[in-house]
């Protein structure tokens, strides 16, 4: 049987590789079981002429596409959005677009100023120095100054505006409406053995010369030089609990598919707003029929995947295509509640550089805009490096019916059911929906572009996990306490996406890593107490 | 050709169909996609999507019934659903990572890493009437 640690931490991705680094330092002998591999960066795909082609293989963002061994699939099929992830050491962070703006003040009082879904038990202040610590282990570059968001102070500068840039900022101006360079946690310079960005284009399926963030080369180099113990390919089936209600350590499987079991004093769940609910699910005990940590049913419930509607011109001439990193701008000018709409909430504009010319052609041709025939050549080259897009990112609220459940019939590769997403898009953020769509068409007709569309379900959406074992202080409406801990297991603990009360409208890694060290801070600080 | 487990029938319809679905064309200096080179690589690409392109494929021989097979294309191709978006996919993706293709369109036939590209960097005085503007989120009690 495998020796007792004193903190087991069950995935590696943005919370798990934070929180294993916060709490590094507490010289416990801290354990992180992961189920998938190290990824060398000679593996990612713009190492090879393929390298478009793969986005559509092994470095899909869906994991029922990408079907990788280290994958588990997800029934996504009664949800119009779907699932994205990746299962290595770093988790998303291999695979997001490393777009990094973080919730607003606001965000943390939707009840209170909105009248709709829950204040958060904790706000931005609380947050704030944890945001700070975050951007400087991911390293950020941006520019400070930016009146749609609070004070920051990005590290290294932002990424240059470009041809795509340019255009939309010329745009944004014309219109009065605000712009700013997003940050992003691509190195523009070197930064902490990082080499800096040389455009190799999308940022999306993982970046050969590590200038992107991701936490396999952030947090992880400096958690276990520290000592934190990091175990791949071992996939954890359900966590055990003892005759006092505590979790006592983990069952999972090793990549020969042989079971063991792993003892720990403190559990750690940091597998993202499906994995984790799936594992509390499957982790049923007389004690726990309903799974673990689930006294309020609300275990799963309360999905929100941020839809994310995408509006696509072209302009007359070509731009910058995807010869740099793919986030460009972003706007707040509509992410505030404004009592003049039709809705409340609100959503952030994120302005992407463009695409390649593969990903222009199969995503052309998937919407109608690129024949096949005679006529293919001359449309493609009115297409090909012109493309202007925009992405709508909605705030969705909130609400029981969308949830994660596990599945009767599909299991992944060791056996272990499956996780079944059912969500549906409120009518609410249908509405936010349209009048981003209907801003974005105003900005790409102001920027020149023409042959605009507007894409409402993506062959590729964002698919953001959060909400499905929610933060409060009502053991009876949340998962956790204020600091992480599950109500009915004291020595059980979430740092995921799955803990967010409301969403935001906004990419959710840099938050989701805050309030990992958040968290591992409170644990730090209560140590002698923690399980009271 | 590469190796595959596609019948004879199945790789002459595949081909038939990459040649009508992106024809030569003298105008833009560019093969079909039924050209040999590309073609074979279509053909040792095709991987997990192998079981997708076959259905394609069995729809097509249906939809020709032994005959028109110009036809028979059309209507496959306006038929939606996940078997013809991925027969397009396979076809595009090798389409348009041949050398010949790619120098069409001015580009270099090149991976991305590790030369990379040159990002200009803009006029950021752009920024100047957005730094004049009062601040737009809202503070929280």
């Amino acid at each position: 049987m495998n020796e007792i640690v004193d903190v087991l931490i069950i995935g590696s991705g943005a919370s798990g590789a934070a929180v294993a680094y916060s709490l590094a330092d507490t010289k416990m002998r801290i354990l992180c079981l992961e189920q998938g591999d190290w990824i060398k960066p000679s593996e990612f795909p713009s190492n090879g002429r393929d390298w478009e082609a793969r986005r559509y293989g092994d470095f899909d963002i869906s994991p029922n596409k990408r079907g990788r061994v280290t994958d588990y699939p997800v029934n996504d099929d009664a949800s119009i959005m779907k699932v994205a992830n990746f299962n290595a050491v770093g988790g998303g962070t291999i695979i997001y677009t490393a777009h990094w703006p973080r919730m607003h003040p606001s965000d943390f009082r939707v009840r209170s100023l909105d009248g709709v879904a829950d204040d958060w038990p904790i706000d931005y202040r609380t947050l704030e120095p944890f945001y700070t610590e975050n951007d400087r282990m991911m390293g950020v570059s941006g520019l400070a100054g930016d009146p749609g968001v609070p004070p920051r102070a990005p590290a290294m500068p932002p990424v240059p505006l470009g041809k795509t840039g340019t255009r939309y900022a010329l745009a944004m101006n014309a219109l009065g409406w605000h712009w700013w360079p997003s940050d992003t946690t691509v190195a523009t310079t070197e930064y902490e053995g990082r080499a800096p960005c040389i455009n190799l284009g999308h940022c999306t399926p993982g970046c050969a010369q590590g200038a992107k963030a991701s936490t396999d080369i952030t947090y992880w180099p400096h958690a276990l030089r520290a000592g934190v113990e990091l175990r791949t390919r071992c996939r954890v089936r359900e966590i055990v609990t003892n005759e006092h209600g505590m979790a006592s350590g983990a069952i999972y499987y090793d990549a020969d598919g042989i079971e063991h079991f792993q003892p720990a004093e403190v559990v750690v769940l940091a597998c993202n707003g499906v994995g984790t609910p799936r594992l509390l699910l499957n982790s049923v005990s007389s004690r726990f029929p309903g799974g673990l940590a689930n006294s309020s049913g609300l275990v799963g419930k309360n999905l929100m995947m941020h839809p994310w509607p995408m509006v696509v011109g072209y302009a007359n001439e070509r731009v910058d295509g995807d010869r740099a990193p793919i986030t460009s701008l972003w706007s707040k000018q509509f992410y505030e509640t404004d009592p003049s709409r039709d809705f409340v909430r609100g959503y952030m504009l994120q302005f992407s550089r463009g695409t390649g010319v593969v990903n222009e052609a199969i995503t052309s041709a998937a919407a109608g805009r690129l024949p096949w025939g005679k006529d293919h050549h001359r449309v493609y080259r009115e297409l090909v490096y012109r493309r202007l897009a925009i992405g709508v990112a909605c705030e969705d609220l909130p609400e029981e019916h969308n949830r994660v459940t596990l599945d009767p019939v599909l299991t992944d590769g060791n056996g272990i059911p499956a996780a079944k997403i059912d969500y549906t898009i409120s009518e609410n953020t249908r509405r936010m929906m349209e009048h981003g769509i209907a801003r974005a068409e105003e900005i790409l007709t102001a920027a020149g572009a023409t042959n605009i569309s507007a894409s409402r379900t993506l062959l590729n959406y964002p698919g953001h996990l959060l909400g499905t074992a929610r933060m409060g202080t009502d053991p009876d409406r949340s998962v956790v306490n204020a600091w992480g801990r599950c109500h009915d297991v004291k020595n059980l603990f979430i740092v995921d996406g799955s803990i967010w009360v409301t969403s935001g409208g906004v990419n959710p890694t840099s938050t989701i890593q805050a309030l990992a060290l958040y968290i591992a801070d409170q644990i730090k600080q209560r140590l002698s107490v923690l399980f009271d | 050709m590469s190796d595959t487990d596609l019948t004879a029938e199945e790789i002459r319809d595949l081909r038939l169909l990459a040649g009508t679905m992106i024809p030569a064309s003298e105008e833009f200096d560019v093969p079909g996609a039924d050209d040999a080179a590309i073609f074979a690589d279509i053909l040792g690409s095709l991987g997990r999507d192998r079981g997708q392109v076959r259905a394609a494929l069995g729809r097509f021989a249906d939809l020709s019934g032994g005959g028109a097979p110009d036809q028979a294309a059309a209507a496959l191709l306006a038929e939606p659903g996940p078997a013809v978006a991925t027969l397009g996919r396979v076809i595009l993706q090798c389409y348009y990572r041949d050398d010949r293709v790619i120098r069409s369109l001015g580009l270099e036939p090149r991976p991305p890493f590790p030369r990379g590209h040159i990002l200009e960097q803009g006029d950021w005085s752009l920024l100047d009437p957005v730094r004049a503007r009062p601040k737009l989120w809202r503070d929280a009690p």
